[in-house]
């Protein structure tokens, strides 16, 4: 039982790093129909961003995060500006490949810039651990955990209460009624990419914390929150939240009970296990759990 | 009634607009493979090993091509009918001892199989869903080719064996009236042979009533749907043709390369293969032909220029430096960012472009 406990209490921590790193992915797709493929180089740009803040320049930790954020955002909101703007009435399928163009090129000035090793992000929780009955609690997940409620409560509350945010719904419910009613969409569209950069950066920093957890192949983690937002749908913000923490339970539990109990299944079967589960779960609900249906006009 | 050859052009009829050598004299044609059967003699083996490599993705970026371009199915999944085709073949030309004549047909065979079993995903997903769907059995593929040691030696990967020969004529040591070819030259034969094929018959495919009937889902399924083309035989045939090829590619890619491994079929070959249309021309029959000559020698050309490159280094670990590896990925990232800003039909578009403008001279604009 203190196995299953603190499985499942590591599968939250990572669900909620992927619920994240969801976040990103719908906020763009709702605003502007484009799935970011360079979500993931924004992850990583945010961890190495706060890796310069913290450990080059010498910066206190909170600091260096908010910094790490703030940029990131503000490179997410350029990226727009520069390049995808540029492309407004184009095939999706266009703008869905410019996102992977980018994230090759994003991902290589990384690596230019701060190199391959793996680098020591320096925060302050470390290997520290809390113990609660048996289960034994990393101080970074439950900040982690923290971090990621703050920041959803944020989001609800943004796209409830503020203008902004009511902008955004607007726009992505019908981009010409929005802009008929007098929305900026086009900056709607470069915010929203600031968010989403923003958000990819955080969750960035808590997957590079710990000792010696920073290095490039961390873009990676977006590939595995493609699963956690397709299975929410992909234009739910709660979907994306849901989605992510339960693959990331179900593959912390793959992880700890399927070399013992399904061996044939193969090595490491946690890694394509959110696949898995994504592929069972379209195939019944093929717009996610929480997506919209489309509706098709001839 | 005879036609002149500048009366080639014009177009009256239904049957004009399909015909095969509309604009290309059959001719020209002829001229070109004569030069390409020439070419092999005085290509150096590094060059002929290049080309075979483009030949390779040139038929499986036409299978895409089938499925992306034509039917509109966006598929980052191709990666895995690759690494089916490729451990198929190597299966069955290794361990069974089947010749190229059955082993090649095989795996596009298995190919086929697999797409067969996609392909209905396509009729319950759409768009992103779809292509996000794909991405998973990129990863899947891996995961079972990792796993299933007895066929495909596991994480270390296998070798392949596969004899090339058909009949008495051997690919791997040809030999045509007393003259003895290298292994390289045999392969650009008996690939780029396979390539002018595929492009033959996916040219033919593309006029036949299935090749309209595909374009029609392509440009709005429903519509489509609402003129009677069934859009569940049409989805899932492009996907099991364009499968079949990509496996065809993978088992031509795993026999010239006599190693095969898991990693290689990782999402990157997915987009490679995506960059492949993309650059070369989306929905256009030989644009993957140039796209994948493009990709293949693109990366070589740097690797001949870095060295004279300031600001890159053979030095992996630290920062402030570019391996070439990196600069390559880059590179690759921003000419599929600048080929859809600049120039989204491709390579192929250049070209047609081009012609028309010879066509039309002295009147053209």
């Amino acid at each position: 039982m203190t196995d299953f406990l603190q499985l499942c209490f590591a599968g939250l921590a990572l669900g909620a790093r992927y619920a994240l790193v969801a976040l990103g992915f719908v906020v763009i797709y709702k605003a502007t129909g484009v799935i970011n493929f360079a979500q993931g180089a924004f992850v990583a740009l945010g961890a190495y961003l706060a890796f310069n803040f913290r450990q080059t320049w010498g910066l206190p930790f909170a600091v260096s995060l908010v910094l790490a954020v703030l940029v990131g955002a503000s490179i997410g909101a350029g990226t727009e500006r520069l390049l995808l703007h540029r492309m407004v009435g184009r095939p999706l399928f266009a703008l869905i490949m410019m996102t992977v163009g980018i994230l090759f090129v994003l991902n290589e000035v990384i690596t230019w810039i701060w190199g391959q090793r793996t680098l020591n992000l320096g925060d302050p929780w470390g290997q520290d651990k809390v113990t609660v009955g048996d289960v034994v609690l990393p101080v970074k997940d439950l900040w982690t955990l923290g971090l990621a409620a703050v920041v959803l409560a944020g989001f609800f509350a943004f796209f409830r209460w503020s203008d902004l945010g009511l902008a955004m719904r607007a726009t992505a419910l019908d981009q010409e009624a929005a802009m008929a009613r007098g929305v900026d969409v086009k900056r709607v569209f470069t915010l929203s990419w600031a968010v989403s950069a923003g958000v990819a950066a955080l969750a960035g920093v808590t997957l590079a914390a710990g000792p010696a957890a920073l290095s490039p192949g961390i873009w990676l983690i977006a590939l595995a929150a493609f699963p956690a937002m397709i299975l929410g749908g992909l234009d739910s913000p709660g979907g994306a939240v849901i989605g992510g923490l339960l693959i990331g339970v179900v593959q912390t539990l793959t992880a700890g009970y399927q070399p013992q109990h399904l061996p044939w299944l193969g090595e490491s079967f946690h890694v394509i296990m959110p696949y898995v589960v994504m592929i069972a779960i379209l195939m019944v609900r093929p717009y996610g759990l929480y997506g919209t249906k489309e509706v098709v006009r001839l | 009634m005879t036609r002149s050859s500048a009366n080639r052009s014009l177009v009256r009829s239904h049957r004009d607009d399909v015909r095969l050598w509309r604009t290309v004299s059959p001719w020209g044609v002829g001229i070109l493979v004569v030069l390409a059967v020439m070419a092999p003699f005085h290509t150096s083996d590094f060059q002929n090993t290049i080309a075979v490599y483009a030949g390779v993705a040139a038929i499986g970026g036409m299978g895409l091509n089938l499925l992306t371009g034509f039917t509109g199915q966006v598929s980052l999944g191709h990666a895995a009918f690759l690494a089916v085709g490729a451990y198929t073949g190597a299966y069955l030309g290794q361990e069974l001892e089947l010749p190229l004549l059955l082993w090649l047909p095989g795996a596009a065979l298995a190919g086929a199989l697999v797409g067969a079993v996609v392909g209905p995903f396509a009729l319950r997903l759409r768009g992103n869903y779809l292509a996000i769907i794909t991405i998973g059995l990129v990863f899947i593929a891996q995961h079972v080719f990792a796993n299933w040691t007895s066929v495909s030696g596991g994480q270390n990967g296998r070798s392949v064996t596969a004899p090339v020969a058909v009949g008495p004529v051997d690919f791997a040591s040809l030999e045509v009236l007393g003259r003895s070819f290298t292994r390289d030259q045999g392969f650009v034969f008996l690939v780029w042979g396979l390539v002018g094929l595929v492009a033959l018959t996916m040219k033919n495919l593309t006029r036949s009533r299935t090749g309209l009937a595909m374009q029609a889902v392509r440009d709005r399924d429903r519509a489509a749907e609402a003129i009677g083309v069934r859009l569940a035989r049409y989805k899932v045939l492009a996907f099991v043709l364009s499968s079949s090829l990509g496996a065809m590619a993978g088992a031509l890619h795993g026999s010239y390369q006599r190693y095969i491994h898991p990693g290689e079929f990782s999402l990157t070959v997915s987009i490679t293969y995506i960059a492949i249309i993309v650059i070369g021309g989306i929905g256009i029959v030989f644009g993957p032909i140039l796209g994948a000559l493009f990709v293949t020698l693109v990366p070589r050309l740097i690797e001949e220029i870095s060295p004279s490159l300031p600001f890159v280094s053979t030095d992996t670990a630290g920062g402030g430096f570019m391996t070439v590896f990196s600069l390559n990925q880059a590179i690759f990232g921003l000419l599929i960012v600048l080929f859809l800003v600049l120039e989204p039909r491709g390579l192929a578009a250049m070209w047609l472009r081009l012609r028309l403008y010879f066509r039309a001279w002295p009147f053209s604009y």
